[in-house]
């Protein structure tokens, strides 16, 4: 357990939290990421511009970090193209198909104590952690 | 206009959490996923920190609000059943996850520090999720002709 960082993860989530939290007294709107970006595809009047201000939020947070003063975080991502491609597919699809994903089910969905988010969760969990052992230990990827 | 303005600020924070947990990095996510490895915890303490501060804030604010501040309603999730495609659509997404450790709050907030990597997941993505909202569309045309 070299990398184990839980101080910085517990804030980093805290401040996941305070932003749901945001959302939803704001605008009354769950947080859930690809309940956001996948909305874009099934557009109604006056509901794009909130969904793409809070992507482009989303993609400028990393760099607020570095502008104030954090630094830019080093990130590795190392799985081949069609590997990114196949993932990629797998995650837009089921996310929209199953209602959510790690923010929608896994952080809103679970503070408000659904049972589909919690089944959800479960499932998405267990299906990675699955993944993952048969990528890595079996196939020996 | 105030809306888009809540919307950028609470996406700006999203990132910025994002990146404090460094759950924005896939490879430490997939540590996280990787119980036979060398397995991080972190990503559950992220979890719960994100959890536990949502649950405290949505309920201070279904005390003090009858409405959102910006909107005319809070858009609760109506659906309570567990069903079919939730199962299926969760387990899909799970399997895609392991594959490369990226979902899709990290997926766009790593874009502008993996670009060429994440817009090619993230491009994939999108079409995933344009392809679920064209099956969708479809299977309406078609109940809503038989």
């Amino acid at each position: 357990m070299q990398n184990f960082t839980p101080l910085s993860a517990a804030l980093g989530g805290a401040l996941i939290g305070l932003s749901a939290v945001m959302l939803w007294v704001m605008n009354g709107r769950i947080a859930g990421i690809s309940g956001i970006a996948g909305g874009l595809f099934q557009p109604r009047a006056g509901d794009i511009g909130w969904r793409l201000a809070f992507v482009l939020g989303l993609i400028a947070g990393p760099l607020a970090y570095a502008a104030l003063g954090g630094g830019i975080p080093a990130i590795q991502v190392t799985p081949s193209t069609g590997l990114l491609v196949a993932a990629g597919l797998l995650v837009g699809y089921g996310t929209r198909l199953g209602g959510g994903c790690t923010s929608g089910h896994g952080v809103c969905g679970l503070a408000r104590l659904s049972p589909r988010s919690l089944a959800a969760t479960g499932v998405f969990l267990a299906a990675a952690v699955a993944t993952v052992f048969l990528t890595r230990h079996v196939l020996g990827a | 206009m105030p809306k888009i303005l809540a919307a950028l600020a609470a996406g700006l924070l999203f990132g910025v959490g994002l990146t404090v947990s460094q759950m924005v990095d896939p490879a430490k996510v997939l540590g996280f996923l990787d119980l036979a490895g060398d397995w991080d915890p972190s990503l559950a303490f992220v979890l719960a920190g994100a959890v536990v501060t949502t649950a405290i804030g949505f309920r201070l604010v279904g005390r003090l609000r009858a409405a959102p501040l910006l909107a005319e309603s809070f858009q609760t999730p109506t659906a309570w059943t567990i069903d079919r495609r939730l199962i299926a659509g969760a387990a899909i997404f799970g399997v895609g996850w392991g594959l490369v450790g990226i979902c899709p709050g990290p997926a766009l907030a790593g874009l502008a520090l993996a670009p060429a990597q994440l817009a090619l997941f993230v491009a994939a993505m999108l079409v995933g999720m344009a392809g679920f909202a064209l099956t969708e569309s479809v299977l309406a045309q078609r109940a809503g002709r038989a």
